[in-house]
């Protein structure tokens, strides 16, 4: 029983992350129906760049802001000069950029920093919190409450302000959107803007318990993109749902079947959810209209 | 405009014209009497060439995508690598076994993953080809894990074949052969349905042409090239590591067809010799090469999708675009 | 025997019913024409017939033979054929080639003959380049035969569709809006090619929304409206049919449709 506890609170915390990760892979979606396989290296530049600014002399809470004020910057480039030149391209070629953008940031991220883990401090110490004969640790309790206020910041903005109903109209119908006026490029990069945002603060939650390095990208976009898959491709609520299901589908794999695989969880959910339930648990079937 | 045009399209009709300047190369190169180094990276080049051809009948022809060919390069590598010392079974079996396995599981994975298109096809073979490459670094004592195995030689009749100017020619005339296939599939009632199913599946349906098994066809043809190509680069480098059937892999791949030019088999050479020799090339730039992977493959796919040899047979025959 | 059957069709998208119980009989060698207002259902009631998604209630029968559920590749070996409203052409190949990918059900090779590009491949080739060079001859635009089909124009598009339908040596033809967005010079030319197209025994089921060109061509009418047959007969039944006239032909309407016939 304290195992299985014990699973659910990793599989938890992992997942929360998954769940960012998946809700920034949604927002660009939604806006620009780019698949942002970059996603995972705003997670990686979120907490990398609060570590070697730290090195560097910096205190904490200020490097943290400014790691994640630059992987904002970082996503706008990306926007402007990778995905807005290349407008009109197919899904393939966008998915392709942002894997080669995704590239590129990894190998960049090589050499500004280097090829070792890191790690940051955690907010709260790391005296693990008993409860009902597992453990779990305060930075875990640190990122599920900070994946939960940025859904919820994020849900009053898109809901309850004039911008995100932009954003909504952008994601029903674009040549709609500008037609009353809506400046795409605006919306689009504003989404690029906060997905990179809220990135790099899953980055920055998750390292004093995960450790980065310059490749944790790569497989935490895929791991994203599953959750993405599994929970409906376009829906923000299926995004969080994906990513904490994933997160425990694979606490409990490599808990009761194998440690070794657990990196392929998410790769075995994507191949089952396109086969099985290609929409996913709440997106919508398409139909190509002849 | 249109009688410069025509005059181009007519000696561009044998379907074999390019194999011409293709094995031109493949002769001349020799003469120049490079050393033992340059003689690797040639091969090297055509080893990756062979990979990139088979990957462009399926992308270029075929309209497909696959992120995860290096997948099937690794099953080809690690079935050299294996065979011989694991289950004592010869090098050149063990490479025909390879590419037999190859087809086999592009067969049985290509069924259901080819009724997906656009970026479901694609994330769904980067799931397949990561998926591989970590079967390949977790069973340890099968494949020595993620440091790798030794590959034992290739013997061809009692004949060893070492050394880096064999191998030069075993990759050379192998990659003259499967360009030859490849060209000869383009001009043929399949390599035409293929083209259809590009443009339209649909159409093609509707005319007659049984997309899903034609698919499957061309899916499992571009694994056992790739496979081919992984047993070579395994056999050469004498030494092989999950890296080879990895994600960055799988995109170089992709990158050398886009570059190179999706749907030209000269392209693919081409795209292969960049990809390979550019960082060769630029030994010291060895720390940016995923920052020159990664920025090439943007910039090729903003800029110039159709691809070098595409472009510049577009120019040079006077077209607009 | 009819050349082709429908009956009963019904097939519903989200809840909206698109084709309700339609049903009608195509006599061979003969033009069909399905008209009716934007949304009434034509096109559907045509991807209904050439399988690209099965009926919810009712029967396709392609000369006799149920054929309901059957995708388009089997459909197409049994001589049935389509162009489509949106063009569908493969635009990386040349207009030949394009017709040359229609004369797909007779060709003869497999892929390992096609890789090795054994002799017969070559005589296959000839032979499909002659068919095809024929059937672009006969809707007109063989002198665009080496063209990439991207260059063409759009009365020649859709030309083309028709003629690489045609390669197919098809007993069933449908037409889905051959004269869509073409001058009267160009709607002439389709009219034409349909009269040659049956008098090689063709059976033409067409969907048009040109009356005057529906009128003149057409044997049997079938008016749809709402997914509902609204009325079937002859162009001077339909064109003097008041449910018809009221729903989508109009008093102008009468007035065309009498000039094409009259």
């Amino acid at each position: 029983m304290a195992e299985f506890l014990q699973f659910i609170f990793s599989g938890l915390t992992v997942g929360a992350i998954y769940a960012l990760v998946a809700i920034g892979f949604t927002l660009i979606y939604n806006a620009s129906d780019v698949v942002n396989f970059a996603q995972g290296e705003f997670v990686m530049l979120g907490g990398m760049t609060t570590v070697f600014l730290g090195y560097a002399g910096l205190p904490l809470p200020l490097a943290a802001l400014v790691a994640i004020l630059f992987t904002t910057a970082v996503g706008l480039f990306l926007y402007y000069f990778a995905i807005k030149t290349a407008r009109g391209a197919d899904a393939v070629t966008l998915i392709i950029i942002t894997i080669g953008a995704s590239i590129f940031l990894r190998g960049a991220a090589e050499i500004v920093f280097d090829k070792r883990f890191h790690s940051l401090p955690p907010l709260f110490g790391d005296a693990p919190i008993r409860f009902g004969g597992a453990a779990i640790l305060p930075q875990s309790l640190a990122v599920l409450a900070g994946a939960v206020v940025i859904v919820a910041l994020l849900w009053v903005f898109i809901d309850r302000t004039l911008f995100g109903k932009a954003v909504i109209a952008t994601s029903a119908n674009r040549t709609a959107a500008r037609l009353v006026g809506i400046d795409i490029r605006v919306i689009v990069g504003v989404c690029f803007a906060l997905s990179a945002a809220i990135g790099a603060v899953a980055g920055i939650l998750i390292t004093p318990i995960t450790l980065t390095s310059y490749n944790t990208g790569t497989l935490l976009a895929l791991k994203g993109f599953a959750a993405v898959m599994l929970g409906g491709i376009g829906s923000a609520l299926g995004a969080v749902v994906g990513g904490v299901l994933l997160g425990l589908f694979e606490a409990f794999a490599a808990g009761y079947i194998s440690a070794e695989y657990k990196d392929a969880v998410a790769f075995l959910v994507i191949l089952a959810v396109l086969f099985a339930m290609p929409q996913g648990l709440f997106g919508k079937a398409t139909v190509e209209r002849v | 405009m249109l009688a410069r045009f025509h005059r181009f399209r007519l000696w561009q009709r044998h379907r074999l014209i390019s194999l011409v300047p293709l094995a031109a190369i493949t002769l001349f190169l020799p003469l120049l009497s490079p050393s033992a180094y340059y003689y690797r990276i040639a091969a090297l080049v055509f080893i990756f060439a062979i990979a990139s051809v088979g990957l462009n009948l399926l992308m270029g022809f075929a309209g497909q995508v696959s992120l995860g060919h290096a997948g099937f390069m690794g099953l080809g590598a690690y079935a050299v690598a294996i065979g011989p010392a694991q289950l004592g079974i010869p090098p050149l079996f063990s490479f025909a076994i390879g590419a037999m396995l190859s087809a086999l599981v592009a067969f049985v994975v290509g069924r259901p993953i080819l009724r997906l298109k656009g970026h479901y096809l694609a994330v769904a073979t980067l799931g397949f080809g990561v998926l591989l490459a970590i079967v390949f670094a977790n069973e340890a004592n099968w494949t020595g894990g993620p440091d790798g195995m030794t590959v034992a030689q290739l013997t061809l009749l009692n004949w060893p074949l070492r050394g880096a100017d064999t191998w030069y020619w075993v990759s050379a005339i192998s990659f003259l052969v499967s360009a030859t296939l490849a060209l000869n599939l383009i001009d043929s009632p399949t390599g035409r349905a293929l083209r259809a199913i590009r443009d339209s599946e649909i159409a093609a349906r509707v005319i007659g042409v049984d997309v899903a098994q034609k698919k499957l066809m061309i899916f499992v043809v571009s694994a056992v090239y790739a496979s081919v190509a992984g047993s070579y680069f395994a056999l050469l480098n004498g030494y092989i590591t999950p890296d080879a059937s990895g994600f960055l892999r799988s995109i170089e791949l992709v990158a050398m067809v886009v570059l190179g030019g999706m749907g030209s088999v000269t392209g693919s050479l081409v795209g292969s010799a960049l990809l390979v020799i550019l960082p060769q090339a630029l030994t010291f730039f060895h720390d940016y090469e995923h920052m020159a992977l990664g920025l090439i493959t943007m910039s090729v796919m903003i800029f110039m999708p159709r691809g070098i040899v595409p472009s510049l047979a577009a120019a040079l025959s006077g077209r607009a675009k | 025997m009819t050349a082709l059957s429908a009956e009963r069709l019904s097939v519903s998208f989200g809840g909206v019913r698109a084709v309700d119980a339609v049903s009608f009989d195509v006599a061979p060698g003969t033009v069909f024409a399905i008209i009716g207002p934007n949304g009434a259902g034509k096109t559907t009631l045509f991807n209904l017939m050439s399988g690209l998604y099965p009926p919810d209630d009712g029967r396709v029968l392609l000369g006799g033979t149920n054929v309901t559920d059957l995708p388009p590749e089997q459909l197409a070996r049994r001589g049935l054929s389509r162009t489509f409203q949106n063009l569908q052409i493969f635009s990386h190949l040349t207009a030949i080639e394009n017709v040359m990918v229609g004369r797909h059900r007779h060709e003869a090779t497999g892929i390992v003959a096609d890789l090795l590009h054994l002799p017969a491949v070559g005589r296959q080739n000839r032979r499909t380049r002659e068919a095809a060079t024929k059937a672009l001859a006969r809707v007109g635009i063989e002198d665009m035969a080496e063209l990439p089909a991207g260059y063409l124009a759009y009365g020649d598009l859709k030309r083309l569709e028709i003629a690489r339908a045609l390669a197919s040596e098809p007993t069933v033809l449908l037409l889905d809006e051959p004269a869509a967005g073409c001058n009267p010079v160009e709607t002439g030319e389709i009219e034409d090619i349909i009269r040659g197209i049956v008098r090689n025994d063709i059976t033409v089921v067409l969907v048009e929304h040109d009356m005057r060109l529906v009128m003149k061509v057409s044997n049997r009418i079938h008016v749809l409206a709402n997914g509902r047959t609204l009325a079937e007969g002859t162009a001077a039944e339909i064109r003097t049919n008041p449910a018809v006239i009221e729903t989508y032909l109009g008093v102008h309407g009468t007035h065309e449709a009498a000039g094409a016939v009259g």
